[in-house]
């Protein structure tokens, strides 16, 4: 076994016999009131003691931002870094210690706008990572300007006539960059966030999921056209893999690819037969349909919730690990003196 | 020479010997011309017959440039000698030109009455235009200065390969080794290594073993059968101390530096990096030790290089992040993150010249302001600096010593001279490398992330533990934003933001307890001081001894600490009458000089994105000392 990789045993190790208390911190939460960022720490501390991990084994990364601040409410190990980097922080911390079960907490202006360029890295590369995107579609913390996943048109204190750059979707992003599993939740949908950091948390590869974050005080009510409960069952759509795709109250809308390859709405019962609706495959080597999916979104259709993509790829991490191993079974284990003398050498008397 | 056949195709008697006791050569061409392969061989060569030696590679940004421009000029230096020597030389005695693009780029440095040595077979019409001659430079007489030998050396390589079953290009490939031979005859140089090294460098290439051999072996006798050389040169055996040697450069001595600090404190090395020139060689030297547990990450940018490195230091590994000043540029907000965190990183930076891209190829030291002052805020790190290819070695276990043992971010700064240069280096016993304490700390009991004295009392009582993730019990959160002492929570406290800046610079100032004092050569006492760091140490110390030897008062101080300074440096600059500081930058250190000891220091300055060369030293140190 190499030797970063630590086994460890200790006092509060047995990960069983923990509760919710014990991920979370002394440190008093400081979100504005009725921040959407509640529910997500309030789910993620209650679902910790059931995903089994050691809580010393446990590391929270986040950059900049009001979701940022995350890693301090959890009584985990956490590191707070600096803007757009917490994928790069948490490609260190995992690469040297593949065992720890590594988050990176983010938003959609820490992770798609100055933190792009690594949110993109990490996916192609495959590190075995959680990455949570809480998109609120506008910058918090520094009050109030347009974020890259603001829409178009969009009326801002730095856009007084309208934000001229068109938004970006993560989703859509995810897919591209071939990360290995892609979901998407919304903040105050508990149930469905607890089932999803369960299999993203599950799966062994780089996982984004996106939440739909509601910032009631620069963005209120940004999702509220479809996740309202009263709309919510008629205006989402929940992705199970291998189920047809259906949804409404009581679920008689399903969707369908048409003769193009676009999707359609389906009325259960009414539009004739039913037999061709979309069956929901995550783990289909053809990125094409998760695609056409993250494309669908309201008014047109039905916003697609729960698991886009779940791609089986070897790790970074595991593969890096491979790579040393391997070489220290062909050259043997390193010794700094063979080093000192790997060259050609002469004496002198 | 040991090469039977080279010595049964002669018939000749050897001309005269002359003994002499360093020579500098330069070997120049286009980029395709193998002039580095040339230059390290010869180097290589003399390194066996038991020459102290000194290299400088200087070629051009452009990979391939067109052939025959004068961009595409590529050219190696090395002197050699039979006496302890510093520097590559001044200017070369021997030029070898293999064009007139080399010619033109390099004859104004040739001394006077140095052998120039051209391949006359590329001053062609096309060749000489694209060098913008408008006459032959071999024929209008402007060479009158030098010993110019014509050799058709394109054509001698031609002859010599022919039958190998080499295309004509490749034939004209081998004339850097006809070259090379006759060189090797000019300084009685054996043949055999090269011949050695061949047959392993071609191996799969048989055909190209032969070509190599036959034009090496031709050269050697052409040098040897034609009358133009009066006389050939011979040297005594440079008087190194007793050792095992090899020959080292400045960035490969860095890299197994690193690793050997990764075994001396028990941590495996991470190392982040994009790449960059000058520095990418740590990287590809680094990345073949993975069986010492050395990890590697060729990140997506600076900033990701960095902060990987910043989280692998987190994890517990040995965080080390290398670049030149571009990419330090960049990571600089995340260096600011380490102080803030109390990790130990490494930062490593192989200067270059110029702001922006500047020169990427051409060496300064004009990255000392950033490394000591480039952050936002108050952010304070430790500073060290190698002063020969073999010391990179030394200072990068001494940056992670520093690092580690401090809880504290530490600037190691080369540059592209001592990168690329290289010095015989006799290997040191492995019990004599320094010890690296790591205090990483296991115990719940009491544990505060930000309590100080983890380490012990003395040096290190300032530092933070190292609390690992993984570590049951030490559970805790860190990040950029202030934070209280002792529990390291989040804090806005005005007074608490002013005891945590002050105790981040209390940790760098007390890294002066834990580092030698600053050695003087020559007298503690005197009229002039000249004070100096990195890569200028071989030209200083050259011109010091030798006004030293005519009996002048002058002293060095060559700094390896440029932050925190060494504790004695105060009182050293007081005993002189003149300190003058010589950089390649605008005056740099001497800025920190003149600021931290109020002493009336004068700078030396180059910024031409070259060494300083002896003799202009000299001339301005004996101004100084007013001879």
């Amino acid at each position: 076994m190499h030797d970063t990789v630590r086994t460890t045993e200790g006092t509060n190790g047995d990960a069983a016999k923990l509760t919710r208390k014990d991920f979370v911190s002394d440190q008093e939460v400081r979100w504005c009131p009725g921040c959407g960022d509640y529910s997500i720490l309030a789910t993620m501390q209650r679902l910790m003691p059931q995903l089994g991990h050691k809580k010393e084994d446990v590391v929270f990364v986040s950059g900049i931002g009001c979701s940022s601040r995350f890693p301090y409410y959890m009584n985990t190990y956490g590191f707070h870094s600096i803007h757009g980097r917490a994928p790069s922080v948490a490609t260190g911390v995992k690469l040297a210690n593949p065992n720890l079960s590594v988050w990176v907490i983010t938003g959609d202006g820490d992770g798609l706008s100055i933190g792009g360029n690594h949110l993109l890295h990490v996916m192609r590369r495959k590190l075995d990572v959680n990455i949570i995107l809480f998109n609120n579609r506008i910058y918090g913390l520094t009050k109030g300007q347009y974020s890259p996943t603001s829409e178009f048109g969009k009326k801002t204190k730095s856009s007084p006539f309208g934000a001229l750059d068109y938004p970006l979707n993560p989703i859509k992003i995810a897919i591209s960059a071939e990360a290995t599993w892609i979901g998407r939740s919304i903040d105050v949908d508990a149930k469905h966030l607890s089932e999803m950091i369960t299999a993203m948390d599950q799966h062994r590869g780089v996982a984004l999921l996106e939440v739909y974050q509601n910032c009631n005080i620069f963005n209120d009510h940004a999702f509220e056209d479809f996740v309202n409960r009263k709309v919510r069952a008629d205006r989402t759509v929940h992705l199970e893999d291998g189920k047809p795709i259906v949804f409404g109250a009581d679920n008689d809308k399903g969707i369908r690819l048409n003769a193009d390859g676009l999707p359609e709405v389906v009325d259960i019962g009414k539009d004739g037969p039913t037999d061709d609706l979309l069956v929901h495959n995550a783990a289909n080597p053809n990125a094409g349909v998760a695609f056409t999916l993250s494309e669908m979104g309201f008014p047109e259709f039905p916003v697609p919730i729960g698991v886009f993509r779940s791609i089986e790829r070897p790790t970074y991490d595991r593969l890096v690990t491979d790579q040393i191993a391997e070489a220290t079974e062909r050259q043997g284990a390193g010794q700094l003196e063979k080093l000192l003398h790997a060259a050609d050498t002469w004496t002198v008397e | 020479m040991s090469t039977t056949d080279a010595e049964s195709t002669s018939t000749r008697p050897d001309p005269a010997r002359t003994e002499v006791e360093s020579v500098t050569i330069r070997f120049c061409g286009d980029s395709g011309d193998g002039m580095q392969l040339t230059g390290e061989q010869m180097t290589y060569t003399s390194a066996l017959g038991g020459k102290d030696l000194a290299t400088f590679p200087d070629y051009p940004a452009e990979i391939r440039a067109p052939a025959g421009s004068l961009p595409g000029v590529s050219a190696f230096q090395l002197q050699f000698s039979s006496f302890d020597i510093r520097t590559p030389g001044d200017a070369p005695s021997v030029l070898v030109a293999m064009n007139p693009a080399a010619l033109k780029t390099n004859i104004e440095d040739l001394e006077e009455g140095g052998w120039l040595i051209v391949d006359e077979d590329a001053f062609t019409k096309t060749n000489l235009q694209k060098a913008s001659y408008e006459k032959s430079p071999l024929e209008d007489g402007s060479l009158a200065a030098y010993r110019v030998v014509k050799l058709p050396i394109t054509e001698l390589t031609k002859n010599a390969v022919e039958g190998t079953g080499l295309s004509t290009k490749q034939s004209v490939r081998c004339k850097n080794f006809l070259t090379l031979g006759i060189l090797y005859f000019l300084y009685d140089k054996d043949p055999e290594p090269t011949l050695q090294w061949l047959t392993k460098k071609f191996a799969s290439k048989p055909e190209l073993i032969e070509a190599n051999t036959r034009a090496l072996k031709a050269g050697y006798n052409y040098g040897r059968t034609i009358e133009l050389f009066t006389s050939h040169y011979t040297m005594k055996r440079a008087k190194l101390e007793p050792g095992t040697y090899r020959r080292l450069s400045g960035n490969e001595a860095a890299a197994i530096g690193f690793v050997a600090a990764s075994v001396l404190s028990g941590k495996p090395l991470f190392y982040g990096s994009y790449p960059i020139t000058p520095a990418s060689d740590i990287l590809h030297f680094l990345a073949r030790y993975k069986n010492y547990g050395v990890k590697t990450f060729q990140a997506e940018d600076e900033i990701a290089a960095v902060t990987a490195s910043i989280g692998a230091a987190f994890s517990g590994a040995l965080g080390l992040t290398g670049s030149s000043g571009p990419g330090v540029a960049l990571k600089q907000e995340a260096i600011g993150l380490a102080v803030m965190t109390e990790l130990p990183l490494v930062i490593a930076n192989v200067q270059r010249a110029g702001p922006s891209t500047g020169m990427p190829t051409k060496t300064e030291q004009a990255d000392l302001f950033q490394s000591i002052v480039g952050r936002n805020g108050e952010c304070p790190v430790a500073v060290v600096a190698p002063a020969t290819p073999g010391e990179c070695f030394h200072y990068a276990i001494e940056a992670f010593r520093l690092a580690v043992e401090h809880m504290i971010p530490v600037f190691w700064l080369s540059d592209g001279y001592l990168a690329n240069g290289s010095e015989p280096y006799r290997i040191p016993a492995i019990e004599d490398l320094p010890k690296i304490n790591v205090h990483t700390r296991t115990d719940p009991e009491g544990f505060k992330p930000y309590a100080r004295g983890e380490n012990g009392q003395g040096p290190d009582s300032l530092t933070r533990p190292w609390a690992i993730p993984g570590t049951p019990g030490l559970e805790h959160r860190i990040g950029g934003i202030e934070k209280s002492d002792i529990d390291g929570n989040v804090c806005y406290d005005p007074m608490n933001h002013q005891h945590m800046t002050d105790l981040r610079q209390a940790k760098v100032d007390r890294i002066a307890e834990n580092i030698p004092d600053a050695e003087v050569f020559g007298e503690e006492k005197g009229k002039v001081l000249v004070v100096g760091w990195g890569s200028t140490y071989g030209a200083i110390t050259s011109a010091v001894e030798q006004l030293q030897n005519e009996g002048k008062s002058i002293s060095a101080v060559h700094l390896r600490y440029l932050n925190p300074f060494p504790k004695n440096l105060g009182t050293l600059l007081s005993n002189f009458e003149t300190v003058l500081v010589p950089e390649l930058n605008n005056g740099q250190l001497l800025f920190f000089l003149r600021a931290k000891f109020l002493v009336p220091a004068r700078g030396v300055n180059k910024v031409q994105g070259k060494p300083f060369r002896v003799g202009e030293l000299r001339a301005v140190f004996e101004e100084a000392l007013g001879a």
